[in-house]
This record gives C-alpha cells, sequence and structure tokens, in this order.
C-alpha cells in the first residue's frame, strides 16, 4: 500500500528521448493501467519504477521518499517470461521470498521455520489455483499456471507494489479471464498498489481503476529522436473502482455486506495474507 | 522418400552404431593377417592373440620388478592425476565463473585477462613447470589445470551471463543480497551447465595428461606407451590406447548420467 509520485521524469538515452515530462500521482492501492503503442516507453517506464534504470531527469518518490536505485523487496514483479526460477519446484518458488529474508546467510530455512514457510507457501499455491502442483518443476506447467506461480512467488515476499510487465500477453484468452479474476482477488485482499502494463485494451479497462496512455506527441521522422512520449491520456474508470479495504478492527459479520461476504477471513478461497510492517 | 524423412528404428540404429566399429576392426585384422602372413615376427599390426597376451601379461600378472600390477598401477597414477587436476579446474571454474558472471566489475576486471591466457598454449609451458615446479606430480597437475582452468572459466561466465536478466531482478525484488542471488540463482543453475562444460574439457585435459607422462615420469598410461614404443611393442600400445578410450567414454557418460539424474529440471531448459 504505498503512494507513488513521478515528479516532471524525463528518460533518455544519449540524444535520444524515450520519455518527457511525466508527472502523475498514484494513489495507494490504485491499479493503474499502462497503455499505449510499442516502443513508447511503457515498459522503460516500470523499469524505472522497478529500480532497474534511473530517470535521467525528474524523480520517483514512493510515500514521499525518493525510490532506491535497485530493484529490492518493496517492490514485487510478474514478468510476461523468465518470472520463475526453473531450477525450483513450484513449492520452493514460493517459498524463496522467505527464505530469503529470514536466512541472511544460506538463503535457506531448516526445521521449524522451514515447516512454518512451507505451510504459508502451501495456502498461497491452494488460492491461486495451483494445488497439487507443489513438487513440479515449472517447465511441467502451463503458461497460466506459471504466471500464477508468478503472483503467488512475489506476494508471498509481501511487496507494497506490485509491478506487472504484459503478464498475460502470452496467454490463451480464456486462461487469461481466469487469471483476471485472480488478480483481481489478489488485489483485493492484499494492500497493493499494482501498476501494469499491457496493450490489451480491454484487459486494462477490465482491471484497472485508471489507465494511463502513453503516446508520443511528435512523430515525424526527423522528430523521432528528440521528443519522446508522455502521457497523452489519464482515465479515471467509470464507474469508480477501488479496491476493498478490510477493516483492521473488525470484519462485519457475515452477510451483512456484500464485500464482507465476498471476503470473509476464513471462507474458502479468501487470501488470508499478514500486512508487512 | 526423402533421406531427410527416413528415420532409422530401434534395431537398425543398433546395427549402424555397430557398423563403423565393425568396419574399423575388419580393417585391421585383414591388414594384420596379410602382414603376419608376408613375416611372422612382424611387430606393426599384431594379431588378437598377441595382443591379449600382452594384456595377460600387463594387467594379471605380477610385474617382478615393481611387485604390482603394471595396468593397474598405471591407470589409478594416471586417473588420481586427471582426477585432481579436473577437482581443481572445476571449483575454481565454479567459483570464478559465477563472480565474473554475476558481477560487471569482476568482468571487467579479470574478463579480458581470462580471455587472454586463454590462449596461452598450454604445452608451451610445460618446459615452464618443469623448471620451477619439478619433474613430480604437481607439475602434471599444474599443466592439466592451466590447460582447462581459462577456457573453462570463460565458458561459465558466458553462461552465467545468459541467465535471463528478469531471474536476476526478480531475485532482487524477493529481496536477496548478491551473496544469496550467486547461491541460491546463479550456482544452482550454472552446476548442470558446469557439467557440460567440463565434458568438453575431459578431451584436453587427456591430451595434457599424456603428454605430460610422455616426457618425464615414472608410471600412467601416457609413460608406459611412451616406455614400450622403444621396443615397437604394439601389443601393448594398442590394447592401452583402447582402454584409455573407455576410460575416456566411461566418464563422459557418468557426467551425462550425473547431469540427468541431479538436476531433473534442467533438460527442458536446453531445449528451450
Amino acid at each position: 500500500m504505498s503512494a507513488i509520485r513521478f515528479d516532471d521524469v524525463w528518460k533518455e538515452y544519449g540524444d535520444h528521448i524515450v520519455l518527457e515530462r511525466i508527472t502523475m500521482e498514484v494513489e495507494p492501492r490504485a491499479f493503474i493501467a499502462l497503455v499505449g503503442p510499442s516502443g513508447c516507453g511503457k515498459t522503460t517506464l516500470l523499469r524505472m519504477l522497478l529500480g532497474e534504470e534511473q530517470p535521467t531527469r525528474g524523480q520517483i518518490l514512493v510515500d514521499g521518499k525518493p525510490l532506491p536505485g535497485e530493484p529490492d523487496a518493496d517492490r514485487g514483479v510478474v514478468f510476461q517470461r523468465y518470472s520463475v526460477f526453473p531450477h525450483l519446484t513450484v513449492l520452493q518458488n514460493v517459498m524463496l521470498g522467505r527464505e530469503l529474508r529470514d536466512a541472511r546467510f544460506t538463503g535457506r530455512l531448516f526445521g521449524a521455520a522451514r515447516r512454518a514457510a512451507a505451510d504459508e507457501a502451501m495456502k498461497l499455491l491452494a488460492e491461486v489455483g495451483l494445488a497439487g502442483q507443489e513438487s513440479k518443476y515449472p517447465s511441467a506447467l502451463s503458461g497460466g499456471m506459471q504466471q500464477r506461480l508468478a503472483l503467488a512467488q512475489a506476494i508471498m515476499r509481501g511487496p507494497k507494489i506490485l509491478l506487472l510487465d504484459e503478464p498475460f500477453g502470452a496467454l490463451d484468452p480464456g486462461i487469461r479471464a481466469d487469471i483476471h479474476l485472480l488478480m483481481k482477488r489478489l488485489w483485493n485482499e492484499t494492500h497493493l498498489t499494482v501498476v501494469m502494463v499491457t496493450h490489451d485494451l480491454s484487459e486494462a479497462f477490465g482491471l484497472a481503476t485508471r489507465v494511463i496512455a502513453l503516446e508520443r506527441q511528435r512523430n515525424r521522422p526527423e522528430e523521432r529522436e528528440r521528443y519522446g512520449a508522455t502521457i497523452s491520456r489519464d482515465l479515471e474508470i467509470f464507474p469508480r473502482r477501488s479496491a476493498e479495504l478490510r477493516s483492521p478492527v473488525q470484519p462485519a459479520p457475515i452477510g451483512t455486506t456484500r464485500s464482507g461476504k465476498e471476503h470473509q477471513p476464513g471462507r474458502p478461497g479468501a487470501l488470508v495474507l499478514k500486512e508487512q510492517p | 522418400m526423402r533421406l531427410v524423412n527416413i528415420r532409422p528404428g530401434r534395431q537398425t540404429r543398433f546395427y549402424l552404431l555397430a557398423l563403423p566399429f565393425l568396419l574399423v576392426a575388419i580393417a585391421y585384422f585383414v591388414g594384420s593377417g596379410a602382414r603376419l602372413a608376408q613375416n611372422p615376427n612382424d611387430k606393426l599390426l599384431p594379431a588378437l592373440p598377441s595382443m591379449v597376451q600382452a594384456v595377460k601379461q600387463m594387467a594379471f600378472e605380477v610385474d617382478p620388478r615393481t611387485g604390482g600390477y603394471l595396468m593397474a598401477s598405471d591407470t589409478v597414477a594416471s586417473l588420481g592425476r586427471l582426477g585432481s587436476a579436473l577437482a581443481i579446474s572445476t571449483v575454481a571454474a565454479l567459483v570464478l565463473g559465477i563472480v565474473i558472471g554475476l558481477l560487471p566489475g569482476a568482468n571487467a576486471l579479470l574478463g579480458p585477462f581470462v580471455s587472454v591466457t586463454s590462449m596461452v598454449p598450454p604445452l608451451a609451458l610445460l618446459p615452464i613447470l618443469f623448471i620451477v615446479m619439478g619433474l613430480g606430480e604437481n607439475s602434471k597437475i599444474a599443466l592439466i589445470v592451466i590447460g582447462t582452468l581459462p577456457c573453462m572459466i570463460r565458458d561459465l561466465a558466458m553462461k552465467v551471463q545468459e541467465l535471463p536478466r528478469e531471474q536476476i531482478v526478480k531475485a532482487q525484488t524477493l529481496g536477496a543480497s548478491t551473496w544469496q542471488i550467486a547461491l541460491r540463482i546463479a550456482m544452482p543453475q550454472t552446476l548442470p551447465r558446469l557439467i557440460d562444460v567440463l565434458r568438453l574439457q575431459l578431451g584436453p585435459a587427456w591430451l595434457f595428461l599424456i603428454a605430460a607422462e610422455a616426457i618425464a615420469s615414472d608410471s600412467g598410461l601416457g609413460y608406459r606407451i611412451f616406455l614400450v614404443r622403444r621396443y615397437l611393442a604394439m601389443d601393448v600400445i594398442i590394447p592401452y590406447v583402447a582402454w584409455i578410450t573407455l576410460l575416456a567414454f566411461l566418464i563422459d557418460v557418468g557426467l551425462r548420467v550425473l547431469q540427468r539424474k541431479a538436476f531433473p529440471w534442467f533438460a527442458s531448459v536446453r531445449a528451450e
């Protein structure tokens, strides 16, 4: 759950300006979809949020603080490919984040700590529909299952922001619809601010609270190098969509509210996650 | 049907596999028979019985001078050198390959140096090794290490760099430090590739072993064949060469099986 602020961000590679004058506020728990033609810098923007690239000018603030210059555990990511580790089983992939956090030197947990992490990972795997697959290697999973695994793996570490780089672009339509439902549920039940790059407009409008289009304003050949893409549309989805905030104190009794019914902790299918401090 | 579409079945495949071996054997024994018919004392192409006799003497009869079985002690000596040299090379290549492949700074520091050293012809260094380290085991092991290590480091660093960038970023978003990335992401994925690299270096390793043993040694398979060369003892040399080939082949098969059993996930990654 983090607010993100882009403060007049530019990205240039040598003489080539890719992005210019990016200024926007992203409220906590928003679900932003970045759309635009290919080569317009959507992925560059995401990589800057990730910390893999630095803005040439301007700055990106998360909760008022400048973004660290390298990726860290506050920002989870799911790529279109290579998001899961081929040498680890499904369960090991999900447990990895916990093991890296709790075992600084060996990167592995043993005994009771391992069993606790495995239990939690198994619950999460059941949530994303991968129960029974835990001892397989990712290569034995379908593309949709691999992306479910990547989501579970990212969420297990408890990031504040989840970055998605065309995560469902390579999936069949039916499978994509299923994983969209899962994505919605995860967004509702965790405390994530989500930024998703996609070139599928129906996906953008179907999932996001806000759709942001990047576009080059000047596209003549002699202008291409010197003018980058910038935000051309910033659309709030209507009717307004927002993440269902779970009350930290006392959940409403079952059946009294629609949201309470949907996301009652303990109900099968509900995601129970501890908020990271 | 076009040749590109004809696939041999299981049985045909076996016969095809055996055919070249059979042809070589037939050519040898025909030639050997012809020469021995002309001169029964010919030493160049000995007949099977005389080779069997020689092997019996080398492998199964106690050598009166050393009190041991020559072929066994030669094999132990050679495999000991080969094994210790390759163990050193493998461990060093694993560590340095990961460091160079993963850390851009280390790559800038050591990458060009390793590339240049891998161009040095190792046999040209052999006299230096003999002068500096003496004629004992160390210089032979050092030759094999020098001959194989730079190529192994270079290949392995390249394999580490070929890991998708996404994986390294993903690991960082799961909170991994550089050390943890090396330990949990890079090393486990490098190990099966290390076996590939090692298999490729087995040929050069045997070459350097035989060369070092031929020049200065008092035991070993290479020493033996160069020793009996003085007596034109082809009946010993040919079985020894076959034995060396068999050993190399078995090591190669062993590594392949190890790769398949220890890293079941690797086959599908490589197929991509």
